[in-house]
């Protein structure tokens, strides 16, 4: 039977503040348990929660990323609920005025077509402690470093059809944060976590089926899979004539299957409330405005740009986009090496190869964008063949020093110089009457081939060093 | 507006309130006593009121993203009611 997939996205985007979103503790992720918890952060008696601007400032680019309306007065309120690792018994959020209202997000699928997702709002909030439940035997272990990094709450329209549209989705926002630079976006270490609404009902019903939750998936892969499975099993609940419950389900990875985590209808109330600790937020329009100067070129322009400005199709421009690091090496690369097409040819093939099999993400690569426009001014001005050229990138890899210090220490330079060519060609010709023969005797698919024997012939006696598009033009004069 | 016994003990549930059998009546008629009080508040006609949730017309004020707190852990646990390898032991909870 067939079944329209509806989906609802909640990201939780962790801010990348220096300090937690209303204490002055560390965000740093990795230290020792409870060493960047203090008294607000443990919620003391008496203690005071102060708004960390940096944070306000960074959901308002995102905001303005993706064209939203902007909260100019925006509210804290308390979500009540209890749980070890929420030591003030309620999480500091927003409800009914968020700082960002309605926007939209335009992501491209693998087909080409373009799918525009609703975002619904987008608020702060307080993220909460980690719950280690092996760490102690019959005991919880609570670990407080992580609760009040600053959350930037995403929610989606339920506009999402499909578990590659959710991924597009997912990825396309992972993007634009990152160029935002609002984030690290380092999923593995939870910068990013994903809540699934998801829901089945008939092709063309205008109603929605009931949903279930999925609750805090952290991977795209992840997301994806957990999306399958749950779909499955809707369509066999209800393919069996059964009901779907309202709940919170957790995506077991190893099982690859969503299975109940608490029932909400009973636990859905939070409780919410202005928190009078803390004052409305109002952003006037000159810090609003302020804040827009600062917004970077956003992937979709860039990519566009890259199109037009430099040649490049569309399947290049976009994977030099995927990350302003990459789309900033590449220009730079261009720039230094005059040859957009090259630099992006050897970026998205020997760099990435190379980042790959070591890895390494690209500011850690050992060779600059600087070296590789060098590498391409040496295969332009023709001292470097493309095989020679690999040599001296692999050169720059493992470290060795400069491009041209590199071609005069390895003795690479090509040999276009057409009289000392001629030579060797007319040296090789006359070495080798047999071949010579036989190519004149041949038909011309057969003469390609002997023509290859007389390069590689010419090429060894030149030990490489040969430009193979002089060779060629010689042999073809001193064969025909 | 009123709330029934069974509503009662399902707000306790959500609050982890314990709420002994013998109370519940008790506790119901004094809820339902405070609830009528709100709904005499209810007959007033505050259309054209905004809600107050803060009683001084201020906005917030807010600070630099700098991190000014030290790692407190041993004084902060020394009061704890148990702590053990850099965390605070509570009762097992999963889910």
């Amino acid at each position: 039977m067939n079944w329209e997939v509806v989906i609802g996205l909640e990201v939780h985007l962790q801010l990348a503040t220096q300090s937690k979103i209303f204490s002055g503790s560390s965000t740093r992720f990795g230290a020792e348990p409870n060493t960047q918890a203090s008294a607000v952060d443990l919620a003391m008696p008496g203690m005071l929660p102060v708004l960390n601007e940096q944070a306000v400032r960074y959901a308002v680019l995102f905001g303005l990323g993706i064209g939203a309306e902007i909260g100019q007065r925006s509210v804290f309120d308390r979500k009540n609920y209890f749980y070890p690792d929420l030591p003030k018994g309620y999480q500091i959020s927003q409800f009914e005025q968020p700082i960002v209202g309605k926007g939209s997000f335009t992501v491209t699928l693998s087909d080409g077509r373009r799918k525009t997702i609703g975002i619904t709002r987008a608020h702060l909030e307080e993220d909460a402690g980690k719950s280690l439940h092996d760490a102690i035997p019959g005991a919880s272990g609570i670990d407080l470093n992580r609760a009040g990094t600053p959350l930037l709450e995403i929610v989606s329209e339920p506009d999402i059809r499909s578990a590659e549209e959710a991924v597009a989705y997912l990825k396309a926002l992972h993007t634009l944060v990152t160029y935002l630079g609002i984030s690290d976006g380092d999923m593995s270490q939870g910068s990013m976590r994903c809540d699934i609404n998801l829901s089945l009902r008939r092709p063309g019903a205008s109603e929605f089926g009931t949903r279930t939750e999925i609750k805090n998936v952290n991977s795209f892969r992840f997301v994806e899979r957990a999306i399958l499975s749950e779909i499955e099993r809707q369509s066999d609940i209800l393919e069996d004539g059964g009901v779907i419950i309202q709940e919170t389900r957790l995506y077991d990875a190893e099982r690859d299957e969503t299975r109940s985590m608490r029932s909400k209808e009973v636990a859905n109330d939070y409780r919410y409330f202005p928190d009078p600790d803390l004052l409305p937020v109002v952003l006037s329009d000159e810090t609003i405005d302020t804040i827009r100067a600062s917004l970077p070129e956003l992937p979709e322009a860039k990519c566009e740009r890259f199109k037009t400005q430099y040649g490049l199709g569309d399947y290049d421009a976009k994977a030099l986009c995927d990350s302003q690091a990459m789309a900033n090496y590449f220009e730079e690369a261009a720039n230094a090496g005059g040859d957009a097409k090259l630099a992006a040819n050897w970026m998205l093939s020997e760099l990435a190869a190379q980042l790959n099999a070591n890895n390494l993400a690209l500011h850690q690569a050992p060779v600059s964008a600087g070296q590789l426009g060098q590498l391409i001014v040496r295969i332009k001005d023709n001292t470097l063949s493309s095989k020679m050229a690999k040599q001296v990138f692999d050169a720059l890899w493992q470290g060795e020093g400069e491009v041209d210090a590199i071609i005069e220490r390895r003795g690479l330079k090509q040999v276009s110089d057409s009289g000392a060519l001629e030579r060797l060609v007319n040296e090789v010709v006359a070495n080798n009457p047999d071949q010579v023969a036989q190519y004149q005797a041949a038909d011309e698919g057969k003469q390609k081939k002997l023509l290859g024997f007389f390069v590689g012939q010419i090429m060894k006696a030149s030990k490489g060093q040969a430009n193979p598009k002089l060779v060629n033009e010689l042999l073809n004069q001193a064969l025909n | 507006m009123s709330v029934t016994t069974r509503q009662l003990a399902e707000v306790a549930t959500l609050a982890r309130l314990q709420l002994r059998a013998e109370q519940a009546e008790s506790v119901t008629r004094s809820i339902n006593e405070i609830l009528g009080l709100v709904d005499q508040l209810q007959a007033l006609d505050l259309q054209q009121v905004a809600p107050m949730a803060h009683p001084r017309d201020e906005v917030q004020r807010m600070r630099t993203d700098e991190v000014t707190e030290t790692n407190q852990r041993a004084a902060f646990q020394a009061v704890a009611p148990a702590a053990d390898e850099g965390l605070y032991v509570v009762p097992p909870v999963i889910e």
